[in-house]
């Protein structure tokens, strides 16, 4: 089964929290992504995994019937959250996933201290089962 | 990329070669994880060798020339590495150092095969773990050729070959036959794989992945060499039998745009009939011995299925009588289902209807979209077309499945269309 594990962070003014955390603190965020990417690598669970730029860099596009797709820029005051990252495993069970997904979000913040970032778990849709 | 990457007539020898000389190799050394990597180098090797200079005159000797000197450069290699270590120092003995000439004989015994799928299929490995490891060390395909077929990167894949060979190490699972006591159960393991490699791609000839459907026809390939290593069993010749009947339906599964078309709505004219004769013979002659098995009452049906003109020219009695047959063997909700689609094919929807309502306290079934996709095909046949149209939009928003959400969405808006809503 794939799942889509999405790291969805407090959309702020439109930078990364990160971005003001001492170096120590950020190298041990680094680390532990690092680590758990090895870590799917290694158990043949990894499909993919990505993370994507603040949305302060966003843009949202959205065709209108006037014609040409009007561009917005980010940040989006609507947003509450906004998806920081994911990643795309492929696991023997959902609880394997939700494992995943329960450790993703205790990665370190300021002093080491536990994140806790809620993390959107979706399956991935996939053929039809068989049957007879 | 294909499964076939390399010159066809090629890649057919190397692939009914490749675990006859793995057997031979890993009886020799022992070591079956290395042995197998070696294999896999010698593979390698043949593809592009044999492409420019030939195939040689003694194939499988050629193979197990390369793959015994790649073994012993690694094992010389380990040793080098850690001098202290005695066990690898001992592999290294004379005899085990010694490479036998390319055209030398490699003594290659049929129930290697066997055993290699025994050792694949083993229990102790998870489902996704014993199938990657099965296609590469009996099916000879290369681990970028697994990966491409499964749709994850190639390091995942070739982490999930390694651990398996890992857990086939620290689980002490002897390169041998199974004992008459466990023969059974493992050969369940080993059936149960093959399957779900044929569902694998017999699930997905979607679109953009139309190569996972080359997965069937390796599951075909390897139970037709389980069935000519094992001609007596019942169960195997049903499992080839029940693969044959499925795929002969392929190309009429599905339509243009990879949309799921069900079997009453199945253009008949596109299934292949060869294979329907062959799967057709083959269960007969099974069933003439007087084996019964979950397999082969699962080849019964779809040869029924197979055999009818229509949905409404085929034998739902019959149908009925051998899904009644199947759940008296497995215990199993999903089989409880068919029969009773069956019973209301046979009965009116009332019958099926009453059925369901027992599989509900079901722990395995309750909530399940199979049960909101079944009501809702019993409740259109019954004329309710409100209640059909519930379930179905129930089942649809339940599914993981992209082709048969389009499917069940597409009926509740047909039905609703029709009551003129």
């Amino acid at each position: 089964m794939r799942f889509m594990l999405m790291m969805n962070v407090p959309a702020g003014n439109g930078v990364y929290q990160i971005d003001d955390w001492s170096p120590a603190d950020f190298k041990a965020h680094i680390d532990f992504m690092h680590d758990l990417n090895k870590e799917l690598k290694e158990a043949g669970e990894f499909v993919g995994a990505e993370g994507l730029t603040p949305p302060g860099e966003a843009k949202l596009v959205r065709a209108s019937k006037q014609g040409g797709p009007p561009v917005t820029d980010g940040v989006f005051p609507e947003t509450k959250e906004f998806l920081a990252g994911f990643w795309i495993i492929d696991v023997d069970t959902a609880e394997r996933a939700y494992a995943i997904a329960g450790k993703a979000s205790t990665a370190p913040g300021p002093g080491g201290a536990p994140l806790l970032m809620p993390i959107e778990v979706r399956q991935v849709m996939q053929a039809p089962l068989p049957g007879v | 990329m294909t499964l076939e990457s390399t010159d066809t007539s090629i890649g057919h020898l190397l692939r009914e070669l490749a675990p006859q000389v793995l057997g031979a190799v890993t009886r020799r050394h022992g070591d079956f994880a290395a042995a197998e990597d070696a294999v896999q180098e010698a593979l390698i090797a043949a593809a592009t060798q044999w492409q420019s200079n030939g195939i040689p005159d003694n194939p499988s000797g050629w193979l197990y020339h390369v793959a015994i000197r790649r073994l012993t450069d690694y094992l010389r290699s380990e040793v080098a590495r850690s001098r202290r270590e005695d066990s690898v120092a001992t592999a290294l003995s004379f005899d085990h150092a010694f490479v036998p000439p390319p055209d030398a004989d490699i003594g290659a015994d049929e129930d290697d095969t066997l055993v290699l799928l025994f050792m694949c299929c083993h229990p102790a490995l998870t489902p996704a773990s014993a199938i990657a490891l099965t296609l590469r060390a009996v099916g000879g395909l290369t681990t970028a050729e697994i990966a491409n077929a499964f749709l994850v990167p190639e390091a995942t894949m070739a982490q999930r070959i390694s651990r398996a060979k890992q857990n086939i190490k620290s689980s002490n699972i002897p390169f041998t036959m199974p004992t008459d006591a466990e023969r059974e159960t493992r050969l369940g393991s080993v059936l149960h794989v093959l399957y779900l490699i044929f569902s694998e791609g017999y699930t997905s000839s979607v679109g953009e992945s139309l190569n996972r459907t080359d997965l069937s026809d390796e599951a075909i390939r390897l139970t037709r060499m389980v069935r000519a290593l094992l001609p007596g069993d019942g169960e195997v010749a049903g499992l080839l039998a029940l693969m044959l009947l499925t795929d002969a339906r392929r190309a009429a599964r599905t339509g243009t745009s990879g949309e799921l078309i069900p079997l009453d709505e199945q253009d008949r004219s596109l299934w292949d009939q060869k294979l329907i004769d062959e799967g057709v013979t083959l269960i007969r002659e099974t069933f003439s011995r007087g084996s019964v098995g979950s397999y082969q009452l699962q080849a019964a049906i779809a040869a029924v299925h197979d055999q009818a003109a229509s949905t409404d020219a085929t034998d739902w009695q019959e149908i009925l009588g051998l899904y009644g047959l199947l759940e008296q063997l497995s215990d199993n909700p999903m089989v409880s289902l068919n029969r009773a689609i069956a019973a209301a094919m046979v009965n009116g929807p009332a019958t099926g209807l009453e059925m369901l309502a027992v599989l509900d306290d079901d722990p395995r079934l309750s909530g399940h979209y199979r049960l909101d996709a079944v009501r809702g095909h019993f409740f259109e046949m019954a004329g309710d077309y409100d209640r059909a149209i519930a379930h179905f939009r129930a089942a649809a928003e339940r599914t993981a499945s992209i082709p048969e959400r389009n499917y069940l969405a597409t009926k509740a808006a047909r039905l609703a269309e029709q009551r003129g809503q």
